[in-house]
């Protein structure tokens, strides 16, 4: 028997708040955080609606913490510093449990990593010389820099790591946490991932690929996932950071325990650089219920990728009904997207978050903006409210599916004290 | 028209707090800014970026190592200043 691992801290700052309770709140009231771009370089592009950071990290760090830190590196402090001291740990003046930074590791993912400091620090160049790039660009640029930061600020010494996979970037990460407590080589992992990503070259790329909605005179209704008329992504930023914990660990120091992380699945499609494969989707989904120990039968809610996009959506629901077969029609299955927007690195560990309070307050989130459900989608959308669920032993999936035909599905069990 | 020693201060006082986060009132001549004020050597290259912005001064990187108190940048800003 493998060693159990729990969850013991969460930490968010997304579209929808600055923090894990406001964003749940937003969640549950089925509120969209997705809003018109109305800077003159939005002008001229495609898509000029995007759901920004609720709260700007210059509200929550000081300036010249920020100047040192990429965009998407300020959400992932934030982030982790919420879940750090949500679990109880000990930092800077706050009292806590003193836990030892060799058993600890920081596995902090994004899809891109710095752009922002890239193409800025580009400008620059271009117009001022190389004397005005940042001294500071190479660490906020590379794509490992948040889990960097995020080890430094916490003095986590069992190793950190970056898995990029493109929009399952933070479920690997959640695996990879795992996989460290399993194997032994920490007790308690700051895991997760970050995106910061709302560029005019992004924006023109994804749109170049007219991947994104051009929903652009209602943003509100934009993402909306499962709907006849969806017409792409909505493209968001932010971070979500869980603290993962060997079970032992957790019990021995008393802390609180908000779920199981009972298993993760990965595959590859082998297929397509961008376009998912529902079979490939559905061996992410086995795979986690088989390292988790599960039966589709225990599996009450999904937390889907869900992105928005025509083909995107259906494949995925094709996917739940291979790898759950008559099991996939008592799912409550919901695409919190519809309100976050895609928060590309970020959105495993949002949703993963998301589907943890989901398994411990008994309610899953709205799928929002579904006027007309697509009639291909013949599976349980919760639409419009939250929907309660049955108490007792449960367990919830999270899918993420990334460019580049990379599939992750991270398992969670409901913890019964 | 040279600086006074005043003004050099008060400005290198805002580049620190901008950059490293300083309080300007820590920002003395005899203050070391590596020990004192615990600037690194990456942030030493923005503020000497900065100063130049600021005062019109190019501090080259041969002559940054040198540096090492306030009142160095002050005296070197001053010299360099009236010289231009």
């Amino acid at each position: 028997m493998s060693t159990s691992v729990v969850v013991t801290g969460l930490g968010a700052t997304t579209p929808l708040g600055g923090d894990v309770a406001s964003t749940w709140s937003a969640l549950l009231a089925g509120r969209s955080g997705v809003k018109r771009l109305t800077a003159e370089w939005a002008e001229s592009l495609s898509v000029r609606i995007a759901a920004p950071i609720a709260v700007e990290p210059s509200e929550v760090l000081p300036r010249h913490r920020l100047r040192r830190l990429d965009r998407c590196q300020q959400f992932a402090l934030i982030a982790a510093r919420e879940a750090w001291l949500d679990a109880g740990f000990a930092f800077g003046d706050e009292a806590g449990f003193q836990v030892d930074g060799d058993r600890v590791g920081a596995v902090v993912s994004s899809g891109i990593g710095g752009i922002i400091t890239t193409l800025d620090n580009y400008d620059i160049l271009n117009e001022k010389g190389w004397q005005r790039v940042s001294p500071f660009a190479v660490p906020m640029l590379m794509p490992n820099g948040g889990a960097g930061v995020v080890s430094i600020e916490f003095g986590a010494k069992a190793g950190a790591h970056a898995l990029a996979s493109a929009c399952a970037s933070s479920a690997e990460a959640i695996g990879y946490g795992i996989d460290m407590i399993r194997s032994g080589r920490a007790d308690v992992v700051i895991a997760g991932g970050t995106e910061a990503a709302i560029h005019r070259l992004n924006l023109a790329a994804f749109g170049s690929m007219r991947a994104m909605s051009t929903r652009n005179d209602d943003p509100d209704h934009a993402s909306r996932p499962y709907d006849k008329d969806r017409d792409g992504f909505v493209l968001g930023e932010g971070s979500g950071i869980l603290i993962l914990e060997s079970e032992e660990h957790a019990r021995a120091r008393g802390a609180r325990i908000y779920a199981i992380a009972a298993g993760v699945g990965y595959s590859a499609d082998a297929v397509d650089i961008v376009s998912n494969d529902p079979e490939g989707m559905s061996k992410a989904m086995l795979r986690a219920l088989a390292d988790a120990g599960l039966e589709p039968s225990d599996i009450v809610h999904i937390n889907a990728h869900g992105t928005s996009t025509p083909v995107g959506d259906t494949g995925e629901i094709k996917a739940i009904k291979l790898a759950l077969g008559d099991a996939a029609h008592q799912v409550a299955i919901t695409s919190t997207k519809s309100m976050t927007g895609h928060l590309l690195g970020g959105t495993g560990a949002v949703e993963s978050i998301a589907a943890i309070l989901a398994l411990r307050e008994g309610l899953v989130p709205p799928t929002i903006n579904i006027e007309n459900l697509d009639d291909e989608v013949d599976l349980d959308i919760v639409r419009d409210e939250p929907r309660k669920l049955p108490g007792g032993p449960a367990a919830a999936l999270n899918n993420s599916f990334g460019f580049g035909g990379h599939n992750v599905t991270v398992a969670l069990r409901r913890h019964e004290s | 028209m040279a600086l006074s020693e005043q003004e050099i201060l008060d400005g290198l006082g805002e580049i620190i707090e901008e950059i490293a986060g300083v309080d300007p009132s820590e920002v003395t001549p005899e203050k070391s800014f590596v020990d004192d004020l615990d600037i690194d050597s990456l942030s030493m290259v923005e503020i000497a970026v900065a100063a130049q912005d600021k005062f019109g001064v190019e501090i080259p990187d041969d002559e940054l190592k040198n540096l090492k108190t306030v009142k160095d940048v002050v005296v070197y800003v001053q010299n360099k200043g009236v010289s231009a």
